[in-house]
């Protein structure tokens, strides 16, 4: 065990990967010599090679297709996107190729990239630095979308993504890069050296696809989150007090909907938090699953805590960020009744 | 509007293409010219793209007017290779009679010909080695059939019958055949270009010795997908072999709205700095030049080739489409580059080497081979919207390699419905 950080813990997933199988090919936007602009490439180019690990043309749909035709070679490209926000250029390779070339070809060809990608806001990164496009994603067949929130779920889900044998969209939360945030920006940062998961074993582990995690155990409602939600939903039931158990949904699809189910069934209520925009946000789906699943348990409303429905905007992220005042106002309505 | 003193300024207008023939025009492709057979020097393969700028603007012709075969593009192959070409261009094309005719008696919904671009698909796939990759558009059924993939296969994909490897779930034509190295078609247009740019980069990266190749047509270069695609070849040097099917018709646009009145399709090549041919894509044996120019090329690390091919689609779209009523319906008969097959079949005669009664039989021998498959293919069912070759629970299958428990819950549902409607 060591500590880490997400950047280094999503390095080493990539750097095991890689050693453990030479068709792990890593490419993209300033990942090769440089690293990465957020680093988590870095040392991979020296340590494996030019023909394993390089510079990408700034062209998504190009990084994207290459990899979909990297992989029907054989190998097992890990694509990064540098930021969630410029993948659109990439969407028909990923909707109309990646996601659908085993169902199309009735597994004659497969498409095991996982595509990085930095997302969410937080950072003053302003409209195009910090958009949380997984909803997008989750609605396209034949795609798995995945989003950790802490260190060693960020390694271990990271090496069950590559290992996958279809294409997965790894979505990091880069507002904890460095270090958990609860919402309060007004507060100094911690580092991940103050949390527990920033333990992280140095070599081979994996977090299973499609599982969630119950990262806070409680009684009164049950909060659904991913990422960086995950803390703020953690700070807020500590500083309110309301018993929430916090469930930490790992993987968006496929869905972990038994621990969820079990958990709605228990407490009666429901909160849904996430930082992309509301409408047919992935918080819809989600807030229709319980109610066909769990109607007859639930004493209030399932409740949605969401970005707003704009851009994101940079001077006023803050307005714009699910943060603890909006979640915990949500918390008392559901816990009223 | 700008109207200061001192200044007068002219109304801008804008340019919107339009083909020189409508339906009811009389044709002539008279001030079309072409370089005679023979004409253009071929380069070495190691050439340096920059000492090739010229060649996007010429046609490399190998069959001149006579039959005979000119110049240095001149492949020089065995007659029993240009029977191989010739037979295969006939395969293709009594395959296509057959498949329109079932999908106009109902049979299949359906249909692709490629008549009049048999040469493009044929004398590649035989130019290429076995076992290179192709990542094809929906017009190279040639391809497969030059690789003597059965036909029945194809046609029961056509079908979506019981013996459809593809479980009825792509619309006809739309083949997947790894062992063939005949790429998933897509349907989208152009997405297989970059894809095929990522196979040879990863055969390069791998040190392997196989090339890929990929098939779009002059309407798609104008996808971002093209560019993408010609980027990262140029980039990484990839070794491909890049084809346009410059086949004048894309749907009813004609070439004009890719770009086509501006300059030639070849020559998208050249602000990559990819070595770009434009080649007589009705020229079996131009075709074939070209494909093993570029092969070679890319086979010794001096990176990708594009190449145009010049021809006609001689038949409508689809199925779903009547030509009749966006052009001339005797346009491809005044095309100047004449039928492929013919031309093919006269360059055998003229090196005594074949002859009508040879052609006849041979006519006969693939009619009979397509009838016969297409025989035992329809013993496997043919495509109905009210009986299912294919159990409903397929129709789940594949979408990832485990199924996942809300794809379960979603079967169950769906083989309940079946159950209930009682098909």
């Amino acid at each position: 065990m060591t500590r880490m950080n997400m950047i280094q813990a999503i390095n080493s997933a990539m750097d095991v990967c890689m050693e453990r199988d030479d068709g792990v090919t890593v490419l993209g936007e300033d990942v090769g010599y440089f690293g990465g602009v957020f680093r988590a490439t870095a040392g991979l180019q020296k340590k494996y090679g030019k023909n394993r690990v390089f510079d990408a043309p700034i062209n998504e749909c190009g990084i994207i297709g290459v990899s979909i035709g990297m992989a029907a070679y054989g190998l097992r490209p890990v694509p990064e996107i540098q930021f969630a926000d410029y993948i659109y250029p990439g969407m028909d390779q990923l909707i109309s190729e990646a996601a659908r070339l085993r169902y199309r070809s009735a597994g004659d060809f497969t498409c095991p990239i996982t595509v990085r990608s930095p997302f969410g806001g937080g950072i003053f990164g302003g409209q195009t630095h910090s958009q949380s496009p997984e909803g997008i994603f989750t609605h396209v067949s034949g795609l798995k979308t995945v989003i950790p929130s802490n260190p060693y779920d960020a390694k271990g889900l990271l090496i069950a993504a590559i290992e996958d044998p279809d294409p997965v969209l790894f979505f990091e939360p880069k507002r904890i890069y460095n270090g958990p945030f609860d919402g309060h920006y007004d507060r100094p940062v911690q580092p991940w050296s103050k949390h527990d998961s920033s333990e992280v074993p140095e070599g081979y582990y994996n977090v299973p696809l499609g599982k969630a995690a119950v990262v806070r155990a409680g009684e009164a409602v049950t909060v659904l989150c991913y990422g960086t939600m995950v803390h703020v939903a953690l700070g807020v039931a500590q500083e309110s007090g309301v018993d929430a158990e916090i469930i930490d949904l790992r993987t968006l699809v496929p869905l972990d909907i038994e621990t969820i189910a079990a958990s709605v069934e228990k407490t009666g209520r429901c909160v849904i938090v996430h930082e992309a925009t509301r409408t047919s946000g992935f918080g819809a789906e989600l807030s229709a699953q319980v109610q066909e699943r769990c109607f007859h348990h639930l004493e209030a409303p399932i409740e949605r805590v969401t970005g707003w429905d704009t851009p994101y905007p940079h001077s006023l992220e803050w307005a714009y960020f699910p943060g603890p005042v909006r979640l915990g106002q949500a918390l008392k309505r559901v816990m009223k009744d | 509007m700008a109207d200061e003193p001192g200044r007068n300024l002219r109304s801008l207008s804008l340019h919107v293409p339009e083909p020189k023939y409508r339906p009811g025009d009389t044709v002539s492709f008279d001030d079309m010219e072409f370089p005679a057979a023979g004409s253009v020097a071929r380069p070495d393969i190691a050439a340096d793209p920059a000492t090739l700028r010229d060649y996007p603007f010429t046609l490399i012709r190998v069959l001149d007017p006579d039959g005979q075969a000119v110049g240095e593009w001149n492949p020089r192959l065995e007659p029993d290779r240009i029977r191989a070409i010739l037979r295969a261009m006939m395969l293709t094309r009594a395959f296509d009679d057959r498949m329109f005719r079932a999908q106009r008696q109902g049979k299949t919904s359906f249909y692709m010909k490629c008549t009049g671009e048999e040469a493009i698909a044929v004398s590649q796939a035989m130019a290429l080695d076995r076992d290179d990759m192709c990542f094809p558009s929906y017009r190279q059924q040639g391809l497969l059939i030059a690789r003597d993939w059965p036909l029945i296969d194809m046609m029961c994909q056509i079908y979506s019958n019981a013996g459809d490897r593809l479980k009825g779930r792509q619309l006809p034509i739309m083949y997947s055949s790894k062992e063939a190295g005949f790429f998933s078609i897509s349907g989208n247009l152009g997405t297989q270009y970059p894809q095929a740019v990522g196979w040879a980069m990863a055969s390069a990266a791998k040190g392997d010795t196989r090339i890929a190749a990929s098939w779009v047509g002059e309407g798609t270069t104008a996808e971002g997908d093209f560019h993408a695609a010609c980027t990262f070849a140029s980039v990484f040097r990839a070794p491909v072999v890049l084809n346009i099917v410059n086949n004048q018709w894309a749907i009813s646009s004609f070439a004009g709205f890719a770009g086509g009145e501006s300059t030639t399709f070849a020559a998208r090549g050249l602000g990559y700095g990819i070595a770009a041919l434009r080649v007589d894509g009705n020229d079996a044996l131009a075709v074939y030049a070209a494909t093993e120019w570029a092969a070679e090329r890319a086979r010794s690390n001096h990176g990708p080739t594009l190449i145009e091919h010049f021809t006609y689609r001689v038949e409508a779209h689809s199925t779903s489409d009547d030509p009749s009523a966006y052009r001339p319906a005797d346009e491809g008969l005044h095309f100047p580059l004449g039928d492929p097959i013919e031309r093919l079949k006269q360059h055998l005669i003229a090196i005594g080497e074949w002859d009508d009664a040879s052609h006849e039989a041979l006519q006969a021998e693939v009619t009979a081979q397509v009838r016969d498959a297409g025989k035992e293919a329809e013993k496997l069912g043919t495509l109905s919207g009210t009986a299912f070759n294919h159990g409903f629970e397929t129709s789940f299958e594949d979408v990832f390699a485990e199924m996942p428990p809300h794809l379960r819950e979603q079967m169950e549902q769906s083989l309940e419905e079946r159950r209930v409607a009682g098909v």
